[in-house]
């Protein structure tokens, strides 16, 4: 104890020695020229500065950004200060964040031409407190991502709302060291999505009346791939029902409505202790990703997937994805809570696939490949049990600040 | 279309600046690697008079061989070096701008782009200036008598009108660029950094004054400008995207490459798509051929892949060029308007290509 005194003391006495400058407060208010005065604060501020966002509705017309480390950017509240994107003219997202340590809390974003707030290579980045929301609700037109931080280390998501995303509400790609908790995402198609990252952490949020509620992805053909080491737990995945409305062409306009918990070509998942119920096509579904690739670094197949523990209702009823509605007529009534595709091989090498499914009953399509829904050989089983994985450890970080 | 390079004449006489005494004072160098950006741009005594019109000692024109389209407008464009430093040739990426140095361009609209000496406007004139410490990027913008401009970090909509090259009126709310944005495409892993004046994108024959055409690089290093660049015809070289005479791919490659490829880069803002389209990419997935969205929500528009060989109807990136709707138009910045002409050359491109074997074929 008394040497983290004498640190602290030391640190006190070197900062004023050096003259450090106190954190100052940008306050922006409501009013004319909105646009040019919030943007200018975001130029202006220096490390450890807070640009502070007074109660509002601003109406913005072209995109914010962000290139100052270490700045907190707040409003007084996700329902009291609203940026408004409605008559934008210009930009890919409402607010992008391109520097470090940064936070952005307490504030609402709505109606975005393109992605809601965006943040790229962007460490030790925190979103707090927040509301993004497309108002006139789920629309193919609407932008795709709400939360999109990328290419990032140590993402903190917590306390943010997400409404109406045409892809996901909260995405996190390419990124690792992640924890998103304490969210809803709700009317998305998909809910949350943890993509092509390592060491991810989603718990205790509400992914509820999206297409599908939480999803961990892995895609070919990008700088970081081979995504792992994800844990999704104590998390409320209940009643996903939104028809999809994702624009074609988009990896989850492929999702079917009415999906729990998807994970896609991903090792080392741990799906535990969530509640899922209420969503027609499946509770948990395993796919391998099918469409045609050249990366020889990528693995298609989703292994070493763990799911136990979760409170499983009713799910399954009326299963949205090929072949679904046959499987579920040969078993005479709702699909059981897990449907994996089975797929245990790619590339030739035979049986690399392991996964511990333990909430049974799990149905297993028994693919010979990746897609292959034309070659099913369904089986149902009370669980499917083939090793033990060690759960990855528990993401914890405290952003460096300033 | 083209309002000319502002003729090597000048450039001769700007660069004569070099050694006889300029009758009047010189750019302001200490302003120029100064931390904060000067007020106006008359501060900084680039130009010689009050429209920018007339370069001072030191600075000197030039143009590239295929440059970003930017709402049609045009732009002139200039470099300033210090007294005493060159330029640094090299054979890929942009060249080695000393220290000092200041890379200035000034986007106008001619009131009938089909008369691009008359009734010119100027609306902004950017610099990315060369610091100690890097490279910055600020824009000035002029006011509407066109005798001044003044700094302008926050970024500004201004309406514009001009009567296009097919005899069509267009207005437009031109976006000047923020700061921020000004980086977004200018930067090389997160540092700010020129686009435009690389080797292969100056290595062309301009008009001089007095007749006759020479090669730009070539006069540069004659005016010792530049150190260290081979012979104009060992030097690489950017295909012109609207000389018909070049072959098509070529031609559409150069078009990526200029108006993409500063983003779309492994060192670039939309590094994270895995699409690449710098001139030196030849991985087929990496330029699109076959490759999925990742991110593009309503940008795919509907369709399934970047480039379908044979099919610029089902090309994603030909739909987002074609695009002027803001979260689905690429690039993202720097127009509004769409780029007709850019997009036939990349249409044609995509139709030339053999299509791919589908299932059912």
């Amino acid at each position: 104890m008394s040497r983290i005194t004498v640190c602290l003391a030391v640190a006190a006495v070197l900062a004023s020695a050096s003259g450090a400058v106190e954190a100052a407060t940008l306050v922006v208010t409501p009013g004319p020229d909105a646009q040019e005065r919030l943007q200018t604060a975001l130029l202006d501020a220096k490390p450890g500065d807070t640009v502070q966002i007074a109660a509002g509705r601003y109406d913005l017309t072209d995109g914010l950004s962000l290139d100052v480390d270490g700045v907190t950017v707040a409003g007084a509240g996700p329902d009291a200060t609203v940026l408004s994107f409605k008559g934008q003219k210009g930009a890919g997202e409402g607010l992008l964040i391109t520097s470090d340590r940064v936070t952005v809390k307490d504030l609402a974003v709505e109606d975005t031409r393109g992605d809601g707030i965006k943040s790229k290579g962007a460490d030790d980045i925190r979103y707090l407190n927040l509301r993004v929301e497309w108002s006139g609700g789920p629309k193919e037109a609407n932008g795709a991502y709400g939360v999109y931080p990328v290419s990032s280390q140590r993402v903190l998501i917590d306390g943010v709302v997400v409404r109406s995303a045409s892809d996901a509400g909260i995405y996190v790609g390419q990124s690792r060291h992640i924890i998103v908790r304490n969210s809803r995402a709700e009317f998305n198609v998909a809910g949350i999505e943890i993509e092509n990252s390592m060491f991810a952490d989603v718990h205790d949020n509400v992914a509820t009346r999206n297409t599908a509620g939480i999803l961990v992805f892995d895609l070919p053909n990008l700088p970081q791939m081979g995504g792992h080491s994800t844990r999704v737990f104590n998390n409320q995945v209940v009643d996903n029902d939104t028809p999809n409305f994702a624009p074609k062409g988009n990896i989850v306009a492929s999702v079917p409505t009415g999906t729990g918990v998807m994970v896609m070509a991903n090792r080392n998942v741990h799906v535990f202790d969530n509640a899922i119920s209420g969503n027609q096509s499946a509770g948990v579904m395993l796919v391998s990703y099918t469409q045609a690739f050249n990366d020889p670094a990528y693995n298609p197949l989703p292994r070493d997937i763990v799911v136990r523990d979760n409170r499983l209702g009713r799910n399954g009823w009326d299963p949205k994805f090929p072949g679904g509605p046959e499987i579920a007529k040969a078993l005479g009534g709702p699909l059981p809570p897990l449907v994996w595709d089975g797929v245990r091989a790619a590339g030739g090498k035979p049986a690399e696939v392991k996964v511990r499914l333990a909430d049974g009953p799990v149905l297993n399509l028994n693919l010979p490949g990746p897609g292959r829904v034309d070659a099913a050989a369904p089986t149902v089983s009370a669980s499917v049990i083939d090793a033990a994985f060690a759960e990855p450890p528990a993401v914890r970080f405290e952003p460096a600040r300033p | 279309m083209r309002r000319g390079l502002l003729l090597p004449a000048i450039l001769l006489a700007a660069l004569a600046g070099l050694g006889a005494a300029a009758p009047q004072p010189g750019v302001n160098l200490d302003l120029v690697l100064a931390d904060a950006p000067a007020p106006r741009l008359s501060d900084y005594r680039l130009f010689l008079d009050a429209g920018a019109d007339r370069p001072n000692g030191r600075v000197a024109p030039y143009d590239l061989v295929t440059p970003l389209f930017t709402d049609h407008a045009e732009k002139d464009r200039f470099v300033f070096t210090p007294q005493g430093r060159r330029i640094g040739y090299t054979a890929t990426g942009v060249l080695d701008f000393p220290v000092g140095a200041v890379l200035v361009k000034t986007f106008a609209y001619p009131a009938d782009l089909r008369r691009p000496d008359r009734d010119v406007r100027k609306v902004e004139t950017r610099l990315l200036v060369h610091k100690a410490s890097g490279w910055t990027a600020q824009t000035y913008v002029w006011n509407a008598e066109g005798d001044e401009a003044v700094l302008k970090r926050a970024g500004a909509r201004v309406p514009v009108r001009f009567t296009d090259p097919a005899g069509r009126e267009v207005a437009l709310d031109y976006a000047v660029p923020n700061q921020n944005q000004c980086k977004t495409c200018h930067q090389v892993d997160g540092a700010v950094s020129p686009i435009g004046p690389k080797a292969r994108n100056l290595n062309h024959e301009v008009a001089l004054a007095g007749g006759g055409r020479a090669n730009l690089l070539a006069l540069w290093s004659r005016a010792g400008l530049l150190e260290g660049a081979p012979a104009p015809e060992a030097l690489p070289r950017l295909a012109a995207w609207n000389d018909a005479a070049q072959p098509l791919e070529a031609r559409a490659r150069a078009y990526l490459d200029v108006n993409c490829g500063h983003c779309h880069s492994p060192a670039g803002s939309a590094s994270n798509s895995g699409l690449f389209l710098t001139a030196d990419e030849t991985r087929p997935a990496a330029l699109g051929v076959g490759k999925p969205p990742v991110a593009a929500g309503r940008g795919s528009g509907g369709l399934a892949v970047a480039i379908d060989p044979g099919h610029p109807e089902r090309s994603i990136l030909a739909f987002r060029m074609a695009s002027g709707e803001p979260g689905v138009m690429m690039p993202e910045l720097g127009r509004t308007l769409v780029h007709e002409e850019g997009v036939a050359l990349v249409q044609a491109w995509i139709s030339s290509m053999p299509p791919a074997r589908r299932p059912g074929d």
